[in-house]
């Protein structure tokens, strides 16, 4: 029933596609587009999450639609349940953000018509429980939100975004395609149950697991696979941006889940190392990289990538834990990880939201071009500000809790017999609280440089405040990142289906616990109360702002900034992005972007500005990716030849290649 | 009964750090000024300061939001509910659990934050400066503690810094390599988080390397006398945290009766009175260093730290 209802939601916005490009030039087609979507997201969600807190039993159904007398086999377990509440809040909330920004969009006809099939096509990758549906509806989610990442075609870095994005992502899916032919076998075991009833050998779990590393990984933005995230998410719009940074990455780390803890069988123990190398690497990669940027949208695509490895780190441990049979800490650090998925997707898209609306606002994602709109925008500032603490993972807000629980898992493996764990883990942790006080560092940056301070053009000083949807959505984001960080009990309940049928064992329960609060393992060990953090702060703060209220002088002028008594006229005394993070830079940067900086002080007398030049090198980009495509083109310009042949070495040609072939046939039998 | 006792003695612990705080600054204070044989102010100096900031009006930037204004009770909070929850004179405090020796970094993590955020809100070279110099500080000084923590949690088995601090005072601990270099590393970001000579130093201004006081140069009045307690909140923070986990003694355990609260005091005031001693004389016998000088300063923090970690995973017996 729940599935049905779904799937019939999945129906309608794949109907609505088709209508959008009818409709999609008439001004009431982007409430109409935007404002279905949100009902049908709404009415998922509610069926997703009433069948992940009811813990109802698995539903299965096969549609008569793709392969000939196979059908698509569907279905809906916990697992599932728990991404499409991720994937359905998401999509509720974006389409609620775009009911009013989508106003501002100047061609709503190259993005109406892809927005409700994107959606579909995530909850469809979500459903699939076989590997012919799962790739046609992981194909199908990359080319819409490819289409999405080129609606705004004419501008020349989304065209360099749209390529990249299209080669990476067929890249991922040929991953994936491989991996899922690994597991289905000689027999062409196909369907999900199939292969997990399969339980394939240690040989072909680890190769499946390095493919479906690379695959959703290179769509999760795993590091080195993320190149194209930080160019195609800025690119699109920005309630598209915060679809694909928020849940599509999401939808990515389900494929990754599904595939390792439920179809690839036992685990080896050195799964995890590949797992949380990677993962460590992305974490703090992820977070150096954004602070070296000033866009807006793409910093906080950056931070996406830093998120995702966090994600990772818990999956990496889960995979360890499971594999030493320490069945609980695997339950612990599974836990942790779905549990910053979701907060991620929640803070991340309010952060695009915002961004969105500073956008639209004032045309600007250039930092260097904002400033004190915290004076023009005071409610989108706000809510902002609220994103910006939770993901810098500061308590009481949801993303302290996620982090907290990684952390517990980390102290927990001491217990891993392997010394390679024993060596890299700790490791994992340092880059974890590394990753995680520059990321507040970065927030600061962006919070800082954006909101507050003085405008630094004039159309930061003539921003207005946003629309009331755009508010609406961002508000309700917000709220759930406050709920989430003081009641996060609640949520490590909901999902303990999913750890129960993935690892075969689940955390303690936690509403039961005093006060609301979380025991990951036991109270003496360790425990949390996000509530009571909560409420002792507003009682100090209100206690403070009441003793100082009756003793103290209420007494306040205005008057220029003091600055040690030469207060700088022009707004461009302040400090820019770019200086915020030079010592960072200087710290982390000379290492690992080789950044210099150079300064050219012209001499006395010559009216010409000084110029501070900064040179910051992608060595990712740099050392991997360009000998690649230098190779790629060097290939095609030898291989070029062959197209200017005369008929009769292209007869030779084919010829030489029947008696190679048939020769490798004779050998081979 | 016990549930009236445990709410008395934890307010009592919330009062007691909150009163103590500006006397321990001015305490410090008089010692680095006796041994560079001066005279000094008087102890009660600060309190003296704070009552005079309170009296006077704000003087508020013409460009600062209201962000700027909410900021410092945001700080205050976050510092005051965090000194509430490490164990001074007694351990097993009430609301112990409702956040570990994690969540107490992360709460003066928020502290930081929003500081830092006031600095950019004026909008002046001044504030950006000290805001930028200051997440500098605290993206190597913030791992280089949960390092410390994490070796403290691996040896007692738990981040609840009250079961922690009793287990250091249980004779299981023993002298242990690892226990000596989080002390170490504690004891750099410590003097690193509190703007302590050669990090930072709090009793200058106007100087271009000053970090903590250019964040906070444009605040005046009630809000500067906010900032200022909060600051001496964070100095005797740390003091206790290093006390309780590594020179535990004369704590009083959870269950001890109320006479024997009076030795628990009376030792915390002792060790809080060597603690300012030892930082006054540290203070005084070394230079400030330039800004660039300070990641290394951290990251051996942060390596003693990882070290010590390491020691506890691979081997149960250092």
């Amino acid at each position: 029933m729940t599935l049905t209802i779904i799937l019939a939601g999945v129906a309608f916005l794949l109907a609505l596609a088709p209508l959008a490009v009818a409709v999609g030039r008439s001004a009431a087609a982007t409430r109409l587009v935007y404002g279905a979507s949100a009902v049908v997201a709404a009415i998922s969600l509610a069926a997703a999450l009433a069948h992940l807190l009811g813990a109802a039993p698995p539903q299965n159904m096969t549609l008569p639609l793709g392969l000939p007398w196979l059908g698509a086999h569907l279905r809906l377990d916990a697992l599932s349940a728990f991404f499409l509440v991720v994937v359905d809040l998401g999509a509720l909330s974006a389409s609620l953000f775009a009911i009013g920004h989508g106003e501002h969009e100047e061609a709503p006809q190259s993005v109406l018509p892809f927005y409700p099939a994107f959606l579909a096509a995530m909850t469809l990758v979500v459903l699939a429980d076989d590997a012919f549906t799962f790739l046609s509806a992981w194909e199908f989610m990359s080319l819409t939100s490819w289409a999405l990442v080129m609606s705004h075609h004419r501008v020349a870095d989304n065209l360099r975004a749209g390529y990249v994005y299209l080669v990476m992502a067929s890249f991922g899916t040929l991953a994936l395609l491989l991996g899922f032919g690994l597991l289905a076998g000689a027999d062409g075991l196909y369907t999900f149950a199939q292969m997990r009833a399969a339980h394939p050998s240690a040989t072909l779990g680890a190769l499946a697991l390095i493919l479906a590393l690379i695959g959703a990984g290179s769509k999760a933005g795993i590091v080195p696979l993320h190149v194209w995230l930080p160019l195609a998410h800025p690119a699109a719009p920005s309630q598209v941006s915060a679809l694909m940074s928020g849940v599509m990455t999401k939808v990515a780390v389900y494929g990754f889940v599904r595939i390792v803890f439920d179809l690839s069988g036992d685990p080896a123990w050195w799964w995890s190392i590949v797992v949380l190398l990677f993962a460590g690497m992305t974490t703090v990669m992820g977070v150096l990289y954004a602070l070296m940027h000033h866009d807006l949208k793409r910093l906080l695509a950056y931070h996406t990538v830093e998120n995702i490895g966090i994600i990772f780190i818990g999956l990496g441990l889960a995979l360890a834990f499971k594999a030493h049979g320490m069945l609980f800490a695997a339950a612990l650090a599974l836990t942790a990880a779905l549990l910053h998925a979701f907060n991620h997707s929640l803070f991340k898209s309010l952060l695009f939201f915002g961004a969105g609306a500073v956008l639209s606002a004032t045309g600007e994602r250039d930092m260097e071009h904002l400033g004190g709109l915290i004076h023009r925008m005071p409610q989108t500032a706000f809510v902002f500000l609220v994103g910006c603490a939770a993901i810098s993972a500061l308590p009481p807000l949801n993303g302290f809790v996620s982090e907290w629980l990684t952390f517990q898992a980390i102290l927990l493996s001491p217990q891993l017999p392997p010394w390679g764990l024993k060596l890299l883990v700790p490791a994992v942790g340092a880059l974890l609280a590394l990753s995680a006080a520059l990321a507040a560092a970065c927030f600061v940056k962006a919070y800082g440089i954006t909101f507050l301070g003085r405008a630094r053009t004039r159309a930061a000083a003539g921003a207005a405040e946003t629309d009331s949807y755009s508010l609406a959505a961002m508000l309700l984001l917000a709220s759930l990142c406050l709920i989430a960080g003081i009641l996060p009990g609640l949520f490590i309940d909901a999902l303990a289906p999913v750890s129960s049928a993935l690892i075969g064992a689940r955390m303690p329960v936690q509403i039961g616990a005093q006060w609301l609060s979380i025991v990951p393992i036991a109270a003496s060990r360790s425990s949390y109360d996000g509530l009571l953090v909560f409420l002792f702060m507003a009682a100090s703060g209100m206690l403070a702002a009441f003793a100082i209220h009756r003793l103290a002088s209420d007494r306040l002028r205005r008057a220029p900034a003091w600055d040690c008594g030469y207060p700088d006229t022009s707004p461009a005394t302040q400090y820019t992005a770019m200086s915020f993070a030079q010592p960072i830079r200087r710290v982390f940067g000379t290492f690992v972007f080789r950044a210099r900086e150079s300064g050219e002080m012209p001499p006395p007398g010559d009216m010409r500005p000084a110029r501070l030049t900064v040179e910051l090198h992608d060595l990712i980009w740099d050392f991997l990716y360009a000998p690649l495509v230098a190779g790629i083109g060097e290939a095609a310009d030898r291989l070029n030849h062959l197209q200017f042949l005369t008929i009769r070495q292209f007869l030779t040609l084919v010829f030489c290649a029947l008696v190679v072939l048939l020769l490798v046939l004779a050998v081979w039998s | 009964m016990v549930l009236i006792r445990d709410l008395v003695i934890q307010g009592g612990q919330m009062l007691l750090v909150l009163l103590l705080a500006p006397l321990f600054t001015g305490f410090v204070r008089k010692m680095k000024a006796r041994l560079l044989r001066r005279r000094g102010p008087p102890l009660i100096q600060p309190y003296r300061d704070l009552t005079r900031l309170m009296r006077k009006e704000v003087v508020l930037a013409d460009s600062a939001s209201w962000l700027f204004r909410v900021i410092p009770y945001l700080v205050f909070a976050a510092t005051w509910v965090a000194a509430a929850l490490v164990p001074t004179f007694r351990t097993g405090l009430l609301f112990s659990w409702s956040a570990d020796l994690i969540a107490i970094i992360a709460l003066l993590g928020s502290a930081r934050f929003f500081l830092a955020l006031a600095g950019l809100d004026v909008g002046t070279s001044f504030g950006g400066i000290g805001s930028s110099r200051e997440v500098m500080i605290a993206s190597l000084a913030e791992p280089a503690m949960i390092m410390v923590v994490f070796t403290l949690a691996l040896i007692a088995g738990s981040t609840q810094l009250s079961t922690v601090a009793e287990f250091m005072g249980s004779p299981q601990v023993g002298l242990r390599v690892s226990l000596a270099l989080a002390l170490i590393g504690l004891g750099m970001v410590a003097i690193a988080e509190n703007g302590r000579i050669p990090i930072d130093n709090p009793a200058t201004h106007l100087e271009l390397t000053m970090v903590h006081e250019a964040m906070v140069l444009e605040y005046s009045g009630r809000h500067l006398a906010l900032i200022e307690l909060s600051t001496s909140l964070k100095l005797i923070l740390y003091v206790s945290l290093i006390a309780c986990l590594f020179a535990p003694w004369g704590i009083e355990s959870a269950h001890a009766a109320w006479p024997t609260l009076a030795v628990g005091v009376a030792a915390y005031v002792g060790k809080l009175a060597v603690g300012g001693f030892l930082l006054a004389f540290f203070e005084t016998s070394i230079a400030k260093m330039r800004v660039f000088r300070v990641p290394e300063f951290l990251g051996m923090a942060l390596m003693l730290g990882l070290l010590a970690t390491l020691l506890r995973f691979v081997t149960r017996s250092f």
